[in-house]
């Protein structure tokens, strides 16, 4: 047993109501939580599961809209609960510190990076300016930020994602917080940039042995920074324990699907050979430029019929702008897009309505892929309609096929509106639109990373369903590489707008890799525990580095 | 130390007493704000001072509980849907519907509920009110009670066209640009500068001497300098929505133009519209009252409270309160069409006051 004196955060039978529809539902259903001095815990669980929630409760806070109904939090022997709001504040930023997900959308874009790290010591009056810029840039050089005495007076936007999520780590050291709230600090990150994060994560909470929360959906992110993890749905605890037995065994099926849900795989197709095979898209040596600045460099690969080639690098690497070339949207400077061995007029406007028809898109955010104000039923029956003049009962009977087939039930969906549907089954219907067209090639813009996990495996196959029904062929727009390992035929990586490597499938995980392909495979994290610390000693920090600036 | 003072204290601070007692924050804090409001009042003016704060406390209160009342009256008579919306309407919205709503049914029924013609003249020039007439007779012996139902029909009529008008032509301008986008989109954005530019009340002065003032070329010409405005509006909301996926998607589909203005754009861009409508609605109702005024909008003898003002004007130097009924007129229904049009705001936008 763990003495009392070293518990820093207790949280018992915490209750937490939301207003909607002008009534308080309980939204966090009595969860207990003990953190204490210097131990990392790891809520995970799906959006929605009440893990920010519970993050921000911690320090007191409730969202607006939001209010705690009940149990009480104890930090260091302080009932939060009861503490008047001047009390809370004096504690927050100087004793419990906060790390958001975008951090580009946390710092203050008109205010120096290192006015806003020393804001919280100087208002405390625990350092004096010069001092709290001096600490500043030692913390900057331990988070192993680039020109640490340089960086900190740049503005928010003069940085990088991956060192701007760095920076605000350092701004939540500031005052040397007892505990940090970490709330999805590398969801918005490349691989190889959230490497360098959770490094630098993972150093400086134990160099100051700082107690932390560490709020992420990613079970393999979690098992890298967590003693313990405790995995919540809906708003109540599943189950809880030190990280290698949860990872090991864990008791609750709940707990088990999330972690199986990497294994789905299907088998790999090969690529059609003989003479009459000719591919569905073939893109041969496309440039593009937005502007003056070229984005894309003689892009070539082609997507044959029935395969999924998926595309992969990091943001920026000209995957999206590759498929805004095929649809049309932005002509390419250089090069042709063939079409079943047609040539495709570069501009959308100029392409035939047969053309557009057989080439769909599933898009990334299907909140803003589907109008808000237009339902279901006409949001799939539009395509139809406008390719194959379907009217009155036949499109009725066209539409229920197709809501058959993406697996949501006709008659509850098809007089609803879109923000009536969950994320998945938004996404569904993304998915139906595409279909009702009938084409033969749809881009898929990472059309799973916004999802949980869960959800995402349903739509993964789904697609791959779909796929064998009707011989389609997609193009698959992906960071994610758990991703690809489980739906990809072919792959192409693309870096700064160039193709570094492509392949089949087998081919591409085998080694030996083109540099980039190695970084980006050695940068996904994996389930093991001891994973990170591993790599890290492979690379070596001067790598780690090298990865910040490639 | 009067009866009544005794007993307007006594009851203000027993009010109050029981507000905090009872924990209603915001009823304690209205009371008492009131008893301390009186005291200051009370020292200065004396009883007559507190007189007239009891007597606008009244008709506030008056109006409140109309508002109440009719707000609940329309949730009970309307639809779910509709009900559930008007639920979050607060009091002043109410107050505004229910204004609204009156002058509606004067301009609809106006023959009805005016006991005279508009331009029957009936007593005296300026003759005082009697039972015959409420509000007395105006220059030429009319009775003003009539006049201003009659007004209610011509200018909020008139207003109401030119609104529709402006609406029509500066919301087609604006989605087509935000659709089109390049040259299209820059020529009608300069060209609504060009109207822009010029002053209001002078180019509407300009027009109506060079065409006449009939009711056609009023309705056009306001049309023409508000939709300017409805034009940069709607551009800028559309603006916001063609950048969204679901419009890409269905440029990719091959659509046409019209289809995604009217099924795409416009059912997201309504909100901000109607609330604009509104606020635009009392920008025409003023320029119009103002041209009349000036003697070039609505001609006689059509009643019109822009005119009436001015055709009693001479009355106010001998302090009568006459021309200023109509003019209350006008206020009245601006600030309740206000009142509703900031409620829609708030929903529409989230808007919200911190």
């Amino acid at each position: 047993m763990v003495p009392k004196k070293d518990v820093l955060l207790e949280i018992k039978d915490l209750r937490i109501e939301g207003y909607s529809d002008e009534k308080w539902v309980e939204i966090v259903h009595g969860v207990d939580l003990t953190l204490h001095k210097g131990e990392v815990l790891g809520l995970i669980g799906e959006s929605g599961a009440g893990k920010s929630t519970i993050g921000l409760a911690s320090m007191g806070f409730a969202r607006d809209g939001c209010r705690i109904s009940g149990g009480s939090i104890e930090f260091d022997g302080m009932e939060l609960t009861t503490t008047p709001e001047s009390a809370l504040r004096a504690l927050r930023g100087s004793r419990i510190a906060y790390v958001a997900q975008s951090a580009a959308a946390s710092f203050n874009p008109s205010h120096k990076i290192i006015d806003q790290h020393t804001e919280a010591p100087i208002q405390y009056r625990i350092q004096k300016r010069v001092e709290a810029q001096e600490d500043a840039m030692q913390l900057y050089e331990r988070l192993r930020l680039p020109n640490p005495d340089e960086i900190g007076f740049r503005y928010p936007h003069q940085v990088s994602g991956g060192q701007l999520q760095r920076a605000m780590t350092a701004m939540a050291m500031a005052c040397r917080p007892d505990l940090i709230i970490f709330d999805e600090p590398t969801t918005a990150l490349d691989v190889t940039t959230q490497i360098e994060v959770l490094a630098a994560i993972r150093d400086i909470v134990d160099q100051f042995n700082t107690a932390a929360i560490y709020i992420t959906h990613d079970l393999a992110v979690v098992a890298q920074m967590a003693d313990t993890i405790k995995v919540l749905l809906k708003g109540e605890e599943v189950e809880e324990a030190p990280t290698a037995q949860m990872l090991d065994s864990p008791k609750e099926d709940y707990t088990k699907s999330l972690w199986a849900v990497r294994s789905f795989k299907r088998p790999q197709k090969q690529r059609p050979t003989g003479a009459d095979a000719i591919p569905i898209i073939s893109v041969q040596g496309i440039d593009a430029a937005y502007g003056q600045t070229k984005v894309l460099d003689d892009v070539s690969f082609d997507v044959y019929p029935g395969m999924t080639v998926a595309v992969v690098g990091e943001s920026g690497s000209g995957k999206s702008t590759t498929a805004r070339c095929i649809t049309g949207l932005l002509p390419p400077t250089k090069g042709q897009i063939l079409f079943n061995g047609e040539a495709l007029p570069p501009r959308y406007q100029d392409r035939s309505k047969e053309q557009l028809r057989q080439a769909q898109m599933i898009y990334q955010m299907a909140d803003t892929a589907l109008n808000p104000k237009i339902r279901i039923c006409d949001i799939i029956g539009r395509p139809a309609q406008f390719y194959s003049g379907l009217h009155g009962t036949a499109l009725k009977s066209r539409v229920d096929e197709l809501l058959d087939l993406i697996e949501l039930d006709p008659a509850k969906f098809y007089n609803r509106y879109p923000p009536e549907l969950s994320g998945g089954q938004k996404q569904r219907v993304g998915i139906a639109r595409a279909l009702a067209a009938d084409p033969k090639f749809i881009i898929c813009d990472e059309v799973t990373s916004a999802l949980d996990q869960l959800v995402a495996e349903g739509i993964l196959k789904l697609l791959d369903r779909l796929q064998q029904e009707f011989n389609l062929a997609y193009m698959f727009i992906t960071h994610d590489l758990a991703t690809v390992r489980s739906i990809a035929d072919e792959v192409v990586v693309m870096q700064r707008g160039k193709v570094v490597e492509q392949g089949p499938k087998d081919e591409m995980f085998t080694p030996p890799h083109h540099p980039y392909t190695d970084l980006l495979l050695s940068s996904v994290p994996e389930m093991d525990p001891n994973w990170l610390t591993t790599l890290l000693d492979e690379r070596g920090t001067d790598a780690i580095g090298e990865a910040a600036n490639v | 130390m009067s009866t009544f003072v005794i007993a307007y204290y006594a009851l203000l601070i027993g009010g109050s007493c029981l507000a905090a007692y009872f924990k209603k924050r915001e009823l304690f804090l209205l009371i008492f704000s009131l008893t301390l409001v009186s005291f200051v009042m009370g020292i200065i003016g004396g009883v007559g001072a507190l007189r007239f704060v009891t007597i606008a406390a009244g008709i506030l209160a008056l109006a409140a509980g109309t508002s109440y009342a009719f707000r609940e009256f329309l949730i009970i008579i309307a639809p779910e849907g509709v009900a559930k919306e008007l639920r979050t309407a607060p009091l002043t919205a109410a107050f505004g519907m229910f204004v609204i709503f009156t002058y509606a049914i004067a301009g609809i029924f106006a023959p009805v509920i005016a006991p005279f013609g508009e331009a029957e003249i009936i007593s005296s020039a300026f003759a005082p009110a009697d039972e015959n007439m409420l509000l007395g007779a105006d220059q030429l012996g009319r009775d003003m009670f009539s006049r201003i139902i009659y007004g209610a029909r011509n200018s909020v009529g008139l207003a109401l066209v030119a609104t529709t008008l402006a609406f029509v032509m500066g919301a087609f301008a604006g989605l087509m640009a935000a659709t089109k986008g390049g040259w299209f989109d820059q020529f009608m954005g300069r060209f609504a500068d060009v109207i822009m530019s010029v002053p209001s009340l002078v180019f509407a002065l300009l027009m109506l001497s060079i065409f006449g003032t009939n009711l056609i070329v009023i309705v056009i010409v306001v049309a023409v300098i508000y939709s300017p405005r409805v034009f940069r509006l709607t551009r800028a909301v559309a603006g916001n929505v063609v950048v969204m996926d679901y419009i890409e998607a269905a440029k990719l589909r091959g659509e046409g133009d019209w289809y995604l203005i009217r099924k795409e754009i416009l059912p997201n861009s309504t909100a901000p519209l109607i609330a604009e409508f509104g606020l635009e609605f009392c920008f025409v109702f003023l320029l119009i009252a103002g041209l009349s005024f000036l003697g070039l909008g609505i001609q006689p003898p059509t009643a019109d409270w822009g005119s009436m003002v001015r055709e009693n004007a001479t009355l106010i130097s001998f302090g009568e309160l006459t021309p200023l009924i109509p003019a209350a007129a006008i206020a009245l229904l601006t600030v309740a069409v206000n009142f509703v049009v900031d409620w829609m705001l708030f929903r529409s936008s989230g808007l919200k006051e911190v």
